[in-house]
Order: C-alpha cells, then structure tokens, then sequence
C-alpha cells in the first residue's frame, strides 16, 4: 500500500508530537507538579492544605495521562528511543516511577482519616511526588543533551556504561534546577488561579517570584553552557532523511557548540528561546500586578519556549551517545516503519482532539476557585 | 552471553508488579460497571438509597483505582527499563496498542473519574451518570488496547522480521487489531473482572447481613452482585473455553502443557481430569481421563487429534535447523545489507530466525551448535508442565465454582430469601477466590508463552536490557517494599470504609442539620 505521506514528513510530524506531547505534560501535570513541590510551604494549616489540594485534586489524573501517553507514544513512534533511555537511565526511573506512584495514592489517602500527623506524612509525600519527577525529568533532558552513555551493537541491541550518580553532572543538575524553577512558577500561577486569594495565595505569589527569577537566570546560564561548553553533536557523513531506521548507519562527531548551529540556518527558531525568557518575565509581571491570567499564560508560555527550544537546538538529534556518536539516535533513523507512524498519526487525529473536547469540559465543569469554605460542607472534597 | 542472572531476575521483577497491578484491575473493571448500574436505577427511580449504594461501593472504587493507576505507570515504563532489546525488536507493533490505550481509553478514565468522585454536586444526575459510564468504557477499553499488545505476543501476526532495521515490522495492522488470540482474551479477562467485582459486593453485603447491619443497602446491593455475577461467570467460563478454542491454532505447546498431553491424543482427545505430571521421566502418573471432552473443546470436532508434546518438540527441532539457515544468511546482511544470495537464503526461512535464535541460550553462534545443544533448544520450547497442569485446574476449578455461587446467590435473591446464613457465611469466605483465579489464569497464560518473549519470534531471555544484577535487586527489592506497605494501607482504608459503612457521611449531614435546624427554624 503506497502511503499517502513519505517517510520523512511522517517522522518529522512524530518528532512535533513528541514536543506536543511533552509541552502538553508541562502545561497540565506540570502545575500538578508544582502544587505538590510547594504544598508544605504554602500552606501552613490542614484546611490551607485541603483548600491546595483541592485545587488540583479533580484533575490532575487526567493530566498526568499527558505523561504516560508521553511515554507509549515513544515506545510507537520511537522504540529505539524508549529502549536506550529508559533502560539507560534505570535507576532515575525507578525514582520518578516511585515518586509517581506515591501521587494517587497520597491525594487518595491522605484524606481518608483525620489524624495530623497521617496528613503531615501523605504531605511531605506529595511534596516530594512533586519535586522529585520534576528534578529528574530536567537531569534527564540535561543528560539528553550532553548525549548519554551507550553505545549499539550489530544486533542494535543498546548496552549503557553509566550510573546513577554520573546522571548528577553540573549542566545536569542545572537543567534539572530549572525544570523544578520552571513548574513550581507554573504551579504558584495556578495557585493564583484556583486557590481562594487571602495568605495561601500570597505565599504562593512569593514563591512564585523566587521561581520566576530562578527560571530566567537558570535558563540564561543554560544557554551560555551549551555556546560556550564542550556540549553538542553533528551530522557528518550522508544524511537519507527516508533511510531505514538503522542508527548505526549514519556518521556522527561530537562538536561543541553545535547545538547553537539550527539557529544560524534557521533564524526563525530563536523564537523559542525568546519565549522561554518573556513568558518568565510576563509571569512574573503578573504576578507583580496580581494579574492572574497574565501569570498563568507567562509561565506556560516559558514553559513551551523553554521545552521547544531543547527540541530545536538538538534537532534532527534525539539522544546522542557520548562514548559512541555513532549510535546517536535522530529523527531520521530512530523511528517506527512507515506504516506505523502512519497508523498513528490517524489514530492521534481522531482521538487528540476529542481528548481536548472533554478534557476542555471537564475543567468548564470544575470552574472556580477552590474555598475552605466548600471543604466543610462538600463531603466529597479530599 | 546473555546472563541469565539477569533474565531471571528481570522475569521475578515483571511477574512480581504485573501480578500485583493485576490484583486492582479486575475489582476497577467490575465495579466500574456495577456503578453504571447502581447509579442508572438511581436516576431512574431517583431513590435517594440508590444514591447512596453508589456512593459507597464508588468510594471502595476510589482507594481501589488509586492503586491501579498507580501501579499501571510501572507496567507502560518497565518494558523499557528492563526489556529494553525487546522493545527494539517489537515496539513497531507492540508499542501501537500501548499508544492508542492512552489516547482512546486511559485519558477517558483518568479524566472523568476527577468529576465522578467531585462533579455530584456539580452535575446533574443523568450528566453524572454519563461521567460514571465514561469512566467504566474507559477502564474496559485500556483493557481491549492492552490484551491486543499481549495477544500479539501470544499469536504475532501481521508482522515480518525487517533486516536492515533488525526489529519485526507491522505488515497487516487489522490482523493485530483483529487477531483472534486477542479477541478471546479479552472478553475473558474483562468477564474476570466483572466476576471478581461482583464476588466482591457480594461478600460484602453478606457480611453487613450478617452483621445485621444496613439490611435496606446490603439486600439491594446483593441483588446486582447476584445478576451481573451469574451472567459474568457464565460468559467467563464460556468466553474461556474460547480461548482454549484459540490455542489450539496458535499455540499448541501452551494446550499440550497445561494437558501435560505428552503424546499425540487420537481423536476424539479425552480431558485429563487428574494426574501427576513428571517432567523428569516425560509422563502423566495416574491419569484419569474424561473421554471425547478436550477434542471437542479444543477442535470443536470428533474426528482431529489434539497434539501432544514430544511431537511438538520434534516440529521445533526442524523449525531450529531452519532457523540456523536464517541466522547464517541475516549475519551476511548484516555485514552486508546489499548481498543479494544472502537476502535469498534469508526468505524462505524467515520464519524460523526466532527458533534459530534460541540456540542463543547454549551457544553465542548458533551456526555453531551441537546436535545436543540443538535438542536442549528443541526442549526449552516446552513450559512447566506440572505449573501449567496445576493452575490450570485450580482457575477452572474457581470459574465452576463461582458459576454455583451466583446460580444459588440468584435464586435466594429472587426467592427474598436474602439472609440465608450458610450462604451469607460462604459469600464472605469467597471474596478471595476470584483473585486467585485470575492470578493462576495470568500464571498459566504467561508462563505457558515460555520460553518466548513473542511466540516463536523472539526468546524471553534475548529480550532482557543489558543491566546488572545489583542494579535489578535495588529495584525489586525497593518495588516489594513499597508495594507491600501501599497494599497494607489500602487493604486497611477498604477494611475501615467498609466498616464506617454507607451511612456514615449521611450521619454527619444529619448532625449537621440537627445543629443548624434551630437557626432555621
């Protein structure tokens, strides 16, 4: 069957899904995230912390979906990606797999008796469902980018020659800084939003600031990492853009500062970049004025500039290897076949946008600030 | 060579979080749809205790379905972390249905069951309903999406095996979506489910009868558990003996092991209802035979054999020096993608590279193997015998045995003569049951597919990530710790919901109004 899109265009739409995907997972799970990484802290009394909880607790399941989603559209899409990765980076998904487990289980739970310290204890796990995935998923994309260690064999079976601690290398660890700056900003904005205004939402508007701030500088120092950092990876040999995807037959050299190389071809990719600093600076705007919707729309469009301009300066890369360039793994020969892609990219068609549709309803429905007056007399609130 | 260490340890650790993810997913399918049902007599005879009924088995959903999500993020990760080479050689097929499960089904659950726990106030009480139902088509739907990803292991079709990207490849993707292996398993499992559920609602409301607590609830309760029980242990058995219908074409071994038939059975084939398996000396002790029920159970006729073992093992033999060939021509075009005399040797023979790769196990070169090493891998095709023959009873055994606890459950529900003691007693004695038999029915279906990781294609031991050993103890060891301590919460919160009872919020509503009721009046 003669498939009405060829490869090239298939594997390049599935390279801006992965993005979408990813951006998605920011947007909505990300201020779930940054809720739970601030509840201690915002919020003092249980009531404080019911009337935080609740401002995610109807929703945030759906929204971590994004995430799992996130991580089948890989395997689809990319298995050569979910292969390395996944079983590159072990242990640091073990963390983020057992963060994430414990999220459900604390906002279920917590409420389910009265006693403090039951509540103080499912607390501090929310905080750290919170702070721990968001740590690790920016260390992830740090490592992403400064290419990780493994390497293919004839059978392009992935064999990985690092370890835990490696992951925690200092552009690592500030990405990884950023990623928890970035969604805690995003989640005080949302606290802006959803929590009734009064001390919570003050504290959140502090909280926010700090982050707002954090965000940029750590941002600003990322970017001078990847010009002026033994950072980056190129393209060397021929490049079949409709090749087979066989990592093994394309030539890849480390080169610093190659990261920077798609904005000189491609000018028009700097504006992701730029979003990622005016989307903080207008959060912070907003939360300065205490114009909430401005907040809300700063932080998730830093979120997108900041998350897009990974993708861009990589681009065609997804993950490169850093003992063995040559079974670095990119758009054009890390995917699924044709036919795949092509399935997929029907099957997402249909289903994407009537997932928008009721996840659109839903939040309509739960419109509204979250009180701690509705906790005394709504039972069904956590 | 593959250290089978880790390929050991690898299988403990999926086995250990598959099988405990699976003990949240029956009671969520099932109660899910019993919900459907409770809160549609609601709206339409608008009895405030319908509401109530709803409410309560919806909040031992809740804690239930917290697990299971929970512990479902592992399972859509693990094959990745630890079977990374199988996820390269598969994941142009099997990655698909894992993709489409989160558009079409899990994103439909996760995002409704926010507004079926929050929206009762919000919503009004058909809207509502409509949520709940969104909710349990979600839950059966991920079910569908994820037994057709488990269905291609059992039955790979419509996929070949691509050379230049050394992974299988979908050719026919209708023939996964409607492979008749995947189809079999999943009304199977999803009746599982709703069995389980009900078994559930049912001990439960025993116990309150027996109790002698909120009879009005209990009665009512037990009445839904006994009809949508009766007709989900028919279809489960029924459904089941469809996908011993399925094995016989797609995966003899699986029947002939879990017969422990170890020779060819003339037909019409007799069911073994007892006997002791030895693998050692390759022979069934003390069969006892049913005549003409297994031939017609499994070919639906009189007059075809069912086959057994050692002749199976002999067609895995040839298939083996088969796929020696393959092995040889594919390693030339790996050295050479354009040799075009490889690519010729490689086709006709296809096929058979999987069963040339279990030599793997033996020798790192297959084209090196010994004629003994050739019959070892013959052998390894043949699961654990007495394991399968075992559990395959004790699940057949539940299955008939919930068949008779929802036929007397009916009719004492039908007669008004809900608080018949006996029965109330062994109503509670068997909420524990249906687990064990989805458990053992999962036991059977997996361990049966072994030596394979994808039938024929690709060996489990070959689909393992290139870990270490200290590496897999941190994270089973760390898994069984905090899945132990989740599951000891949650078995504690169901334990204390149950006991607060249906009434206990609808207590506090009422002190509520009691201490408001001077102001208004």
């Amino acid at each position: 069957m003669e498939l009405p899109l060829d490869f090239a265009t298939l594997r390049l739409i599935w390279w801006g899904l992965l993005g979408v995907l990813l951006i998605a997972f920011a947007l909505t799970d990300g201020f779930d995230l940054g809720v739970g990484a601030l509840l201690p802290f915002v919020a003092r009394t249980d009531e404080e912390r019911r009337m935080v909880i609740n401002t995610v607790g109807a929703t945030w399941e759906g929204n971590q979906v994004w995430f799992i989603l996130g991580g089948g559209a890989i395997f689809a899409a990319w298995p050569f990606v979910y292969a390395v990765s996944f079983s590159g980076f072990y242990l640091a998904m073990f963390l983020v797999l057992a963060a994430l487990i414990l999220r459900p289980v604390s906002f279920k739970y917590r409420s389910k008796r009265p006693h403090g310290r039951w509540r103080t204890f499912w607390d501090w796990c929310l905080f750290v469902s919170g702070f721990v995935p968001a740590l690790v998923f920016g260390v992830a994309v740090g490592n992403v980018m400064l290419g990780a260690p493994f390497s293919l064999d004839g059978d392009l079976r992935s064999f990985y020659e690092g370890h835990l601690l490696g992951l925690f290398s200092p552009f690592a660890l500030l990405c990884g800084l950023l990623s928890v700056a970035m969604l805690v900003l995003h989640g005080a904005a949302w606290l802006g939003l959803k929590a009734e205004r009064g001390p919570v939402a003050d504290r959140a508007r502090l909280y926010g600031t700090i982050a707002g701030v954090l965000s940029l500088v750590l941002f600003a120092a990322g970017g001078l990492f990847v010009a002026y950092g033994d950072i980056g990876f190129r393209i060397t040999g021929a490049l079949d853009v409709n090749g087979v995807s066989n990592p093994l037959r394309t030539t890849v050299q480390a080169a610093s500062g190659a990261w920077l190389d798609n904005y000189g071809r491609y000018p028009w990719m700097l504006i992701a970049p730029v979003l990622g600093f005016l989307g903080a600076a207008a959060a912070l705007a907003g939360l300065w004025r205490r114009s909430e919707p401005l907040a809300f729309g700063g932080s998730s469009l830093s979120a997108v500039g900041i998350i897009s301009t990974v993708g861009l300066s990589m681009f065609p890369f997804i993950l490169p290897s850093s003992i063995h360039p040559q079974s670095s793994l990119t758009v054009w020969n890390a995917s699924s076949s044709q036919t795949t892609l092509f399935i997929m990219l029907l099957v997402t068609a249909i289903f994407l946008p009537l997932i928008l549709v009721y996840t659109a309803w839903v939040y309509r429905v739960l419109w509204g600030r979250s009180t701690t007056g509705a906790l005394r007399s709504n039972p069904d609130l956590y | 060579m593959i250290d089978m260490a880790v390929v050991d340890l690898s299988r403990l650790q999926f086995a250990l979080t598959a099988l405990y993810h699976f003990l949240f997913v029956p009671l969520t399918l099932g109660l899910s749809f019993m919900l459907v049902i409770m809160e549609s007599i609601y709206v339409m005879t608008r009895r405030p205790i319908w509401r109530t009924i709803t409410r309560f088995w919806g909040v031992l959903f809740g804690i239930n379905f917290a697990l299971g999500v929970a512990t479902g993020i592992t399972m859509e990760f693990q094959f990745g972390m630890n079977w990374s080479y199988y996820s390269h050689y598969v994941g142009d097929i099997f990655g698909a249905p894992l993709a489409i499960e989160g558009l079409m089904a899990f994103f439909l659950e996760a995002t409704f069951v926010g507004l079926m726990f929050f929206g009762w106030d919000k919503l009004k009480p058909h809207a509502h309903l409509f949520v709940t139902f969104m909710v349990a088509l979600g839950t059966n739907l991920s079910a569908l999406w994820i037994l057709i990803a488990n269905g291609w292991m059992q039955n790979p079709v419509g996929a070949a095996f691509n050379p230049d990207t050394m992974r299988m490849e979908v050719t026919d993707f209708m023939a996964v979506l409607f492979n008749p292996v995947a189809q079999a398993k999943f009304v199977h499992t999803v009746s599982a489910g709703y069995v389980c559920a009900s078994v559930f609602v049912l001990g439960v409301s025993a116990f309150y009868l027996l109790k002698g607590k909120h009879k009005g609830f209990a009665k009512r309760s037990m009445t839904v558990a006994a009809a949508f029980g009766l007709a989900s242990s028919l279809s489960v058995v029924v459904l089941g003996d469809e996908s011993g219908y399925a094995l016989t074409d797609n995966q003899k071994m699986k029947l002939a092991a879990l017969e422990a038939m170890w020779r060819t059975e003339p037909a019409p084939a007799g069911l073994t209802a007892f006997g002791i398996p030895s693998l050692k000396d390759r022979e069934t002790h003390y069969e006892v035979k049913i005549p003409y029920v297994l031939g017609l159970i499994s070919t639906r006729s009189l007059d075809k054999p069912v086959i057994g073992i050692l002749e199976l093992v002999a067609v895995a033999e040839d298939r083996i020096e088969r796929g020696v060939v393959a092995y040889d021509a594919l390693e030339d075009l790996k050295a050479n993608p354009n040799d075009v005399a490889a690519r010729a040797r490689f086709e006709p023979v296809r096929n058979d590279l999987g069963y040339g790769l279990l030599l793997k196990r033996y020798v790192a070169d297959p084209r090196l193997a010994t004629p003994d090493q050739v019959q070892l891998a013959a052998w390894s095709t043949v699961p654990n015998v007495p394991l399968m023959f075992w559990t395959f009873r004790v699940m057949a055994g539940i299955g008939f045995l919930m068949i008779g606890l929802f036929a007397t459950a009916f009719v004492l529900c039908t007669l008004r003569r809900h608080e018949t003691r006996w029965f109330l007693r062994l109503a509670v004695l068997a909420i524990p049951l249906p687990w064990v038999a989805i458990e053992f029915g999962w036991v059977l279906a997996e361990v049966g597919r072994q030596p394979w990781a994808v039938e024929g294609v690709l060996p489990t031991f070959l689909g393992a990530s290139s870990l270490t050993v200290p590496q897999l103890w941190t994270t089973i060891v760390g898994f069984t710790l905090f899945y132990g301590a989740l599951a000891v919460v949650e078995v504690g919160l169901i334990l204390r919901a149950i006991k607060k009872g249906p009434f206990a919020e609808q207590e506090t509503d009422a002190q509520l109004a009691a201490e408001g009721a001077p102001a208004v009046a």
